[in-house]
């Protein structure tokens, strides 16, 4: 059994609330008491069953207002997979939130309400998904018991979608016709809809292939922290902790230190539970390297054949996330996996109309605004371009005044 | 990766972010399954070398003492260091006021002694074992989630927390508050305390007890819960889901005492782990109200 993280684009009206309290009720997710709080409440549906969608309201403040501030994280668990949800907003002033929640997904839900298709809500939520490089991509067309279940209206969509993403360079789509509020096809199979020959959502999720680890992606470890108990007994110890960010690092083989380029070669490769051969994506380890050499946090490990680009001017694509405006004057700190140094935005090159996708030419970054700019950082970062390896392309922009993370960056490439 | 690797690898990744980042953390210990679960995800990540924080535990003076042998037992078999904050100082000095009557409870007092603890020791991180799936103001919660000066959470003003990149950066004064089990659910801690053999506080397996009945549920019969002659106490077999003040804890009546039982119990359980929990039945926003006045 392993874990999916998802997230869920779509606003209150495409019913976004109301799938995510399926998927729990129906996987039996929810439990008594909370199933009492919910019953407690005075919110209904038009024919007295329990909205499903008061499952995925948070805070008091979002329940006055009626809407999702934040990103909420949701849990729950089949026989074949763990899920971890990431339910965002889908109005146009939270795409911070969006942007946040995909970076750390596996797949996204996108919600297209069957009566209105696609609509410029559904060009933004898909340019995000493709922005943050999310591999796997799941269509629901929802509130299919509006449109009487008809496969006319489910196909139409099926085919402006897919210009969409073609033009978007999103290459896996599923397409799912659905109506959450009845439970069509989120984890039982609709009966309503004999044309559909594909899964529920659920089984869809639970068997969809995700981080199956790349062998083909280049090892890349960066320093978090150097194991030194200085003890009698370990007075030599010097072990470097970190995780595994992209493909493996084995036993006996030459790597380098970046930025310094410095060559040594692994000797151990230590868990607590023991020393492994290989250490793969996604595991923390604590490296050892047969030669003594300065290697401090903020230190990337990589192999020497496909090192990563070292530059300390860069292109990339940035998702401004703080009230206050992007200013090309200001210094700001640039965090790009444990290393942390001072950068200027210094060039802003456009800004890209996340509803029609258009170029436009900017000289500055508000709020949710995204575009191409170009950074000066004081020290070099050892980075991958986001798109080639994105475990090792992301890197924010924090505020040296307020320490507030004010921008996303997708490294692109060296200047 | 199996899920309880996933989960285990970003853990240890968290802790190892917070021995980067931070002057002085703290590990803030309470004796309950979560914080334990800390401890060996510390020893994974820092282990041949010393934790670089040491544990931290808030005593209300009101804990089952079961769990304070547990703990200094355990502080001695690792070999690291615990500063313990006590309530009953806060009590003493007038900072706070012992609340009265039946359902009096020590557990909203120990948000002062926790910032106490805190600005007294000057520490900048605070690693706790909170979980999102416990509550619904949790689910909301960043895995380095910043305090001001007076401790309060905004949830508005949070960061945004973006791939596996957590912003520690802190103005002098504030403290985040890290948890590194955010993506755990409770049945994932069970299961890696099984997997990993890891030793926890008797009173989560069942055991005979005296108890008394609360608002519904059982408490475990003790003077701290100011009986009168009206309780009437009975002996039942029990286990607690979690650990906190005897007075705010119920016990769930079980026969379980092997942990697969326990684990078996809580997937088919119909009551959230919270709702053993007395605190957050006050209102619907409990917690929430809670965390922005500082609680861990």
């Amino acid at each position: 059994m392993d874990i999916l993280k998802f997230l869920t684009a779509g606003s209150v009206d495409d019913g976004k609330s109301t799938l995510i309290g399926r998927l729990l009720y129906d996987t039996g997710s929810v439990l008594a008491d909370q199933l009492e709080a919910i019953q407690k409440s005075n919110r209904k549906n038009d024919d007295g069953t329990v909205d499903l969608a008061i499952l995925t309201d948070g805070l008091k403040a979002e329940r006055e207002q009626g809407i999702t501030i934040d990103v909420a994280y949701k849990y729950f668990q089949t026989e074949k997979r763990k899920f971890i949800i990431a339910d965002t907003p889908g109005h146009i002033q939270y795409t911070r939130n969006m942007v946040t929640g995909a970076s750390n997904a596996d797949l996204a839900i996108i919600l297209v309400d069957a009566r209105k298709g696609v609509i410029e809500q559904t060009i933004r939520h898909s340019y995000l998904v493709s922005l943050l490089a999310l591999e796997h991509v799941v269509v629901c067309v929802n509130k299919m018991d509006m449109v009487d279940y008809s496969e006319a209206i489910f196909e139409k969509i099926h085919a402006d979608y897919h210009t969409l993403a073609t033009k978007l360079g999103i290459k896996e789509v599923t397409f799912i016709p659905v109506s959450a509020l009845r439970g069509d096809n989120i984890v039982n199979e609709s009966s309503a809809m004999p044309w559909y020959k594909g899964k529920s959502l659920l089984e869809h999720l639970e068997t969809v292939k995700v981080h199956e680890v790349d062998s083909l992606l280049p090892a890349r470890m960066a320093v978090q922290w150097v194991v030194r108990p200085q003890t009698d007994a370990l007075h030599d110890y010097r072990g470097y902790a970190g995780r595994v960010l992209s493909g493996a690092f084995k036993v006996g083989k030459q790597v380098k230190v970046f930025p310094s380029g410095m060559k040594s070669t692994i000797a151990r490769l230590e868990t607590f539970d023991g020393d492994l051969q290989i250490a793969e994506e996604g595991k923390s380890i604590t490296l050892h390297l047969a030669d003594e050499i300065d290697i401090s946090r903020g230190d990337m490990i990589g192999e020497i054949e496909r090192a990563p680009i070292i530059s300390n001017e860069i292109e990339a694509d940035i998702c401004w996330m703080d009230t206050r405006e992007l200013d090309t004057s200001t210094t700001y700190f640039i965090q790009h996996q444990s290393k942390v140094t001072r950068c200027k935005i210094r060039e802003v090159l456009y800004k890209v109309n996340i509803n029609t996708l258009e170029k436009v030419n900017a000289d500055s970054f508000g709020l949710n605004d995204i575009g191409r700019v170009e950074i000066k950082t004081a020290d070099e970062l050892a980075f991958d371009p986001y798109d080639k390896n994105k475990r090792n392309g992301g890197a924010i922009i924090i505020d040296s005044r307020t320490n507030v993370t004010v921008g996303a960056l997708m490294l692109r490439a060296a200047l | 990766m199996n899920y309880l690797d996933q989960l285990e690898a970003e853990a240890i990744a968290i802790l190892r972010e917070v021995a980067g980042q931070f002057e002085k953390p703290a590990l803030l210990f309470s004796g309950g399954k979560d914080s334990i679960t800390l401890v060996r995800l510390a020893e994974k990540a820092f282990r041949p070398g010393k934790f670089p924080f040491p544990l931290v535990h808030v005593d209300t003076g009101h804990n089952f003492p079961e769990v304070i042998e547990f703990r200094d037992r355990m502080i001695e078999k690792i070999g690291e260091k615990l500063i313990i904050g006590h309530v009953q100082d806060a009590i003493d000095s007038g900072k706070v006021m012992e609340q009265k009557g039946k359902n009096a409870s020590r557990n909203a007092l120990q948000t002062v002694t926790l910032l106490e603890t805190i600005e007294k020791n000057k520490f900048d991180a605070c690693i706790g074992g909170a979980r999102r799936d416990e509550e619904k103001a949790r689910a909301k919660e960043r895995i380095f989630s910043v305090r001001d000066e007076f401790g309060q959470w905004d949830p508005k003003r949070q960061r945004p927390e973006l791939w596996n990149t957590f912003n520690g950066k802190i103005h002098k004064g504030e403290n985040v508050r890290v948890f590194p089990i955010s993506n755990w659910t409770e049945l994932d801690v069970w299961n890696y305390i099984k997997r990993e053999n890891i030793e926890i506080p008797s009173i989560y397996y069942s055991h005979d007890r005296e108890v008394i009945e609360r608002n519904g549920v059982w408490m475990a019969a003790h003077e701290f819960l100011n009986m009168d002659a009206d309780d009437q106490v009975y002996t039942k077999s029990v286990r607690f889901r979690t650990v906190g003040d005897m007075t705010c804890t119920a016990a769930v009546e079980s026969e379980k005492t092997e942990i697969d039982d326990i684990i078996l119990e809580i997937s088919q359980s119909k009551i959230s782990e919270r709702g053993a929990r007395m605190d957050d039945k006050v209102s619907e926003a409990a917690m929430e109200d809670r965390k922005k006045g500082g609680y861990f």
